[in-house]
């Protein structure tokens, strides 16, 4: 049976960028605890020797030239932008002093 | 006129008769959705003036040699239309109203003058079975409005049901076609991995999502599909295969046909009204001269499990795009990057696609991966070996769509184990990469519509339709419709 902690959980919840608070992190810690659970039942199987299912049809990598080709343009690029200067996409800074 | 009463193949004759002009068709399909969605709510997003204008466009036009020439079409809104709003049923995407660029699809639709009457409701990120996920007002069921039209292509089978188009895309990952086709009582395919381009679909689990057609019948199935199926460079998991004309294949004859009729497809669990309704199915195809065997698919009871993980997985990755820098929302309660990256993802995002990005995220991370996601990949060879050798000795698979008919809105959506569990007879098809069809085959004592799933080999589409045709020829299922807006 698989156990989950609510710190795995806000772990978790960090390496996928998301924001959980204390109820949210309970909420998830038992709701991934049973799902996971759940998925243990694969463990029944012997897969010792079993290939991965890497595609489906078995394709070949597909590789292609190099080449510029025309695509959108720079200010289409930034049409759907939430923020913007110059051209160029605006972010918070990186780092915060936890001051504005 | 009602988009009810004709096939694609009618429309056409009529066009090119002059009896109908395409901004009649239109005008209809506009009239058909004030009248209806109100109640349906398939549609999030309507482009009326520009369909009309191409309608009118399109009038003047004395080649209308197309496939599609002017029929009326929905888009599931997880298929990026060009400065048509696209938010995949997430308030993330709310104030996407810019596309740069159109889906293969759309450009391929485009290309046989089809014309696109708006964007369909879907379960956020195509992550549901019901509809009820979808951040907007969910989609209900065209049959009865108490109860759910299926998920995650609700909209795109809603619609379709209840004649605001005559077809419609969805996206299938777990039975995201052929689920709420069955659930609304519409022809839905998922065609074989790779015979679709996904170039253009916003990606949810990259493995095992495809688009596909759905319809009112089996002939305009597959005259859409003849459209929107190719090879494409955009897309490197494309197939490099021959598209032949799939209405060609719709001959009828089902004489020596070899069914495969998994026990696990009709086990307890299976609803006994759904049960019977295959059971006559099956009956009908004796009747035409095909044979069926039971047969044993021994790994499709973990498929659910290794779904789940593998789809979540590939979320996890896929949606990590997301992130408010280039499109989309960004939260303004944020003074820097990291803390941007986190609420705006977290103000986005519905609770189950939150929910699905900590499972792939869990089951990826350091010292969980060969316990789960390797496990899960190995099963599904186990789940794709067990198709590989029923399809040595059979031509089709053939069992129910779903378990149950339509349940009702509110029924499972507490319970997440629940709603998965309604996808067990049609993630299989997904991880095998097999193509798979819904076509009505009855309806319940409730009167809602029943789905027969038919299985085919990799890319024996032809033979798929075949099957799927000749029933629909000797029942009269596909006629039935609903009473929803007065329509008859």
């Amino acid at each position: 049976m698989a156990e989950i902690s609510k710190d795995q959980v806000k772990h978790v919840a960090n390496l996928a960028r998301l924001e959980m608070n204390d109820q949210e992190a309970e909420m998830f810690t038992e709701q991934l605890s049973s799902i996971i659970t759940f998925a243990e039942q694969l463990n029944e199987l012997d897969t010792e020797g079993v290939d991965p299912t890497t595609h489906v049809l078995e394709l070949k990598n597909v590789m292609r030239k190099d080449e510029p080709r025309k695509w959108i343009t720079k200010e289409e690029a930034m049409k759907n932008a939430p923020d913007q200067e110059n051209g160029q996409y605006r972010v918070p800074s990186i780092l915060s002093d936890g001051k504005e | 006129m009602s988009l009810f009463d004709h096939s694609i193949k009618e429309i056409e004759e009529k066009l090119h008769n002059n009896e109908i002009t395409v901004a009649e068709l239109v005008e209809t399909s506009y009239n058909r959705i004030k009248e209806v969605d109100d109640e349906v709510h398939a549609f999030l997003t309507l482009d009326e003036e520009n369909a009309i204008e191409k309608a009118r466009e399109l009038d003047r036009e004395t080649n209308k040699s197309n496939k599609l020439f002017g029929i009326p079409s929905g888009i599931k809104d997880n298929i990026v239309t060009k400065a048509l709003r696209t938010t995949c049923g997430s308030q993330f995407l709310r104030n996407f109203e810019d596309p740069l660029y159109n889906a293969t699809v759309v450009e391929k639709l485009n290309a046989e003058n089809a014309v696109t009457i708006g964007k369909l409701n879907m379960d956020e990120f195509a992550m549901g079975s019901s509809n009820e996920n979808s951040s907007y007002t969910p989609t209900r069921n065209p049959w009865n409005t108490d109860y759910v039209p299926g998920g995650s292509s609700g909209g795109s089978a809603a619609a379709v049901a209840a004649g605001e188009v005559l077809f419609s895309l969805g996206s299938d990952t777990g039975g995201s076609i052929r689920q709420p086709a069955a659930f609304c009582g519409v022809v839905g395919l998922k065609p074989t991995y790779g015979l679709v381009s996904r170039f253009g679909l916003v990606a949810f689990a990259s493995s095992l999502d495809q688009i596909g057609p759905l319809t009112r019948s089996v002939e305009d199935n597959a005259r859409v599909l003849e459209v929107i199926a190719g090879h494409d460079k955009m897309d490197s998991t494309s197939a490099n295969v021959d598209i032949p004309e799939y209405t060609k294949s719709l001959t009828g004859d089902v004489k020596g046909l070899k069914i495969a009729v998994p026990k696990e497809y009709l086990a307890e669990g299976v609803n006994p009204e759904v049960r019977e309704a295959v059971m006559r199915a099956l009956k009908v195809y004796e009747s035409l001269g095909a044979t069926w065997e039971e047969v044993s698919l021994p790994h499709s009871k973990y498929a659910v499990a290794t779904y789940y993980l593998i789809s979540s997985s590939e979320a996890s990755a896929n949606l990590a795009r997301f992130d408010g820098v280039r499109y989309g929302v960004r939260s303004e309660n944020a003074d820097n990057m990291m803390d941007m990256f986190k609420k705006s993802r977290s103000e986005g995002f519905g609770e189950e696609v939150k929910r699905r990005i900590m499972l792939g995220t869990f089951a990826l991370s350091s010292g969980y991966y060969d316990a789960y996601y390797k496990k899960a990949q190995q099963v599904r060879t186990l789940i794709k070996n067990d198709f590989d050798k029923i399809f040595e000795n059979y031509d089709v698979v053939i069992g129910p769509t779903t378990p149950t008919p339509a349940f009702k809105v509110g029924e499972k959506i507490d319970d997440p184990l629940t709603m998965y569990a309604n996808d067990i007879l049609t993630i299989p098809v997904n991880l095998a990469g097999v193509p798979g069809i819904s076509v009505p085959c009855g309806l319940s004592e409730e009167g809602l519509p029943i789905g027969l799933q038919i299985i085919g080999k990799h890319f024996d589409e032809g033979t798929v339709y075949r099957t799927a045709h000749a029933f629909e020829q000797a029942t009269d299922h596909h006629t039935k419709k609903p009473q929803l807006g007065g329509a008859k």
